[in-house]
């Protein structure tokens, strides 16, 4: 009974500090939003990892490595994709691709 | 306050790897924090990546591990799929590799789960009602996520048919499904020992998922997706509380916190409820009594000249996009045209309805991998008052988003839904590959407005013949 009160104290009070940064995201990064908790929801690796590596006969061992494989995909791909997104995301045209486009049309003709 | 947190719940000998996670769960909440701001957000990213190595690397030295082949084998294995899906997936297919990594995600918490289950029965431990009560939620909430985000995923693939899926007294029977997984929680708690009802909750849930999103149609599956990121925070999360542990408690309250925010956000902005995405199998018959009803009214038809022409003129442009913009891959003819109006001295803005794409923020993920500038970039409630300000709104392959019927028409199914006021602008020109209405099925006196100009064709060519007549005149 301690456990479950203790659990939902942390839940409850880690809910809340995520309720409030996660409404501050911004509209414009509700994408790479999903994909950064996707990634962090990988954190289900840790439990799968004392699965994988304990001794709790062949079944729990298949278990445990394939929830580890699938737990791996999600922080490794999450990350990756996540950080993608984001470095796409600028203020001003980048240099080297504005200089086509801008270059030569304003007061070409009017 | 972590601190605090994570300090609670230990109480073993493990103070190590206790500390290592209340370091994660404290990089995980900071770099949810700087994801706030699009300058500080990469800056978020590798706070939790470092995160996660520190959880992950404290993890090897848990004293329960006696082995590390077989872990470096998953590890491997995941490492070679993970990559490759985070590195070359297009943008395009962002939702369809969302909802993939949900459902690995769910699978990943599931078997942790079963094995949790397993090991007890097996080594004769006997299972605490509280471990048990934890472990019946996250396999049942893990496999309803496994199976659902599959399900998910096929329709978006277009693997599985998109339309709904119905039959007669489909929801009471998924209620009874639903009501019967609760009860087999509740029995499981009062006698662990039963193993095969413990097998059959498992079973139950993964048939649930399918039953679940079976019914909702493709149009809905943003909600759907969102959901289902929620549900698997709260299969992690339960899982943390069978092993208390943690930082799978925060990490999960963290993930279905998102998911549910985000859903909420994603019906409001759809103008439906969750009880409607959820049971309403909408888009099959309403829709489709609507769809012939056609009143007919003429639009005015313009060529690519034409639109050239008032573009020319325009001092201040918004340009709409919707997904049909996508679909032809127009974003870079989209931004090539702004940059042009841009340099001959316009003001050009886009206006991003949140349910623009196939996803939240969907349409801002594909502009900007167009190098399309995030400050140009409007949210709804940023930029519908400057509609009538604005000399030329270019909508781009959207019809429901910009459709005056949400807001003037009370029989509409979409009367109540937040629209872009695109109507309000001074011209109107909507790029549309045909007359065929919206996935709603609703017509849109938008186009019939005398101050719009249809211009019909594929948008990224078109967009592109509107620039090319735009320098040249």
């Amino acid at each position: 009974m301690e456990k479950l009160i203790f659990g939902l104290y942390v839940f409850m009070l880690a809910a809340f500090a995520g309720y409030q940064v996660i409404a501050k995201v911004p509209a414009l990064l509700h994408t790479p939003l999903m994909a950064f908790t996707n990634a962090i929801s990988g954190i289900s690796l840790v439990a799968s990892l004392v699965i994988a590596g304990g001794d709790y006969g062949p079944v729990a061992k298949v278990f445990g490595v394939v929830a580890v494989a699938a737990a791996t995909i999600n922080v490794v791909g999450g990350f990756i994709i996540t950080d993608r997104m984001l470095k796409m995301f600028h203020k001003k045209p980048r240099a080297a691709k504005s200089g086509e486009s801008t270059g030569g049309a304003p007061g070409v003709k009017p | 306050m972590t601190a605090v947190l994570a300090a609670s719940g230990g109480g073993g000998s493990d103070v190590s790897l206790h500390l290592a996670y209340l370091i994660s769960s404290l990089l995980f909440i900071l770099g949810l924090r700087a994801l706030g701001h699009p300058d500080t957000a990469r800056r978020g990213t590798t706070m939790a990546a470092v995160g996660m190595l520190i959880a992950v690397a404290g993890t090897l030295f848990h004293h329960e591990i006696v082995s590390y082949g077989w872990i470096a084998v998953g590890l491997v294995i995941g490492a070679a799929i993970g990559y490759p899906m985070g590195r070359w997936i297009p943008m395009t297919k962002m939702p369809e590799r969302i909802a993939l990594s949900h459902s690995f995600g769910g699978l990943a918490v599931a078997l942790v789960g079963i094995a949790e289950y397993y090991r007890h029965q097996v080594l004769g431990g006997a299972i605490t009602r509280f471990a048990m009560g934890a472990i019946g939620f996250e396999v049942i909430l893990g496999a309803i996520t496994f199976t659902g985000s599959l399900v998910a995923f096929g329709k978006l693939q277009g693997i599985l048919p998109g339309k709904p899926q119905t039959f007669r007294g489909q929801n009471v029977c998924n209620f009874v499904l639903m009501g019967t997984a609760a009860a087999m929680v509740v029995a499981l708690v009062a006698r662990p020992d039963l193993t095969a009802l413990f097998y059959s909750l498992v079973s139950l849930g993964f048939l649930l998922g399918v039953s679940l999103v079976v019914p909702i149609g493709g149009a809905d599956m943003p909600v759907v997706i969102c959901l289902l990121n929620s549900y698997a925070g709260l299969a992690a999360s339960a899982s943390g509380f069978a092993l208390d542990n943690n930082v799978l408690i925060i990490c999960g309250a963290l993930d279905g916190g998102s998911g549910f925010l985000l859903a909420i956000v994603m019906s409001k902005a759809m103008n439906r409820s969750f009880r409607n995405v959820l049971f309403g199998a909408f888009g099959s018959d309403a829709a489709a009594a609507k769809g012939g009803s056609s009143s007919g009214a003429p639009v005015r038809e313009g060529s690519v000249e034409e639109a050239a022409e008032l573009l020319k003129f325009a001092g201040s442009v918004i340009i709409v996009p919707g997904y049909g913009l996508a679909v032809s891959q127009a974003q870079h003819a989209a931004r090539e045209l702004a940059d042009l109006l841009i340099g001959r001295g316009a003001s050009v803005k886009y206006a991003i309805h949140p349910v623009a794409g196939r996803m939240p923020g969907h349409m801002n993920v594909l502009l900007a991998e167009a190098n399309v500038p995030y400050d140009q970039l409007f949210e709804l409630e940023a930029i519908n008052d400057e509609f009538p300000r604005t000399d030329v709104a270019i909508v781009v392959g959207a019809n429901d988003v910009v459709n005056p019927a949400a807001k003037n028409t009370p029989q509409s199914p979409i009367y109540g839904m937040p629209i872009l006021n695109a109507d309000q602008s001074k011209a109107v020109i909507v790029l549309k590959r045909s007359m065929n209405p919206g996935f709603a099925g609703i017509e849109n006196e938008l186009f019939t407005l005398p101050q719009t100009m249809m211009v019909f064709g594929d948008a990224k060519k078109t967009l592109a013949s509107i620039a090319a007549a735009v320098k040249e005149g």
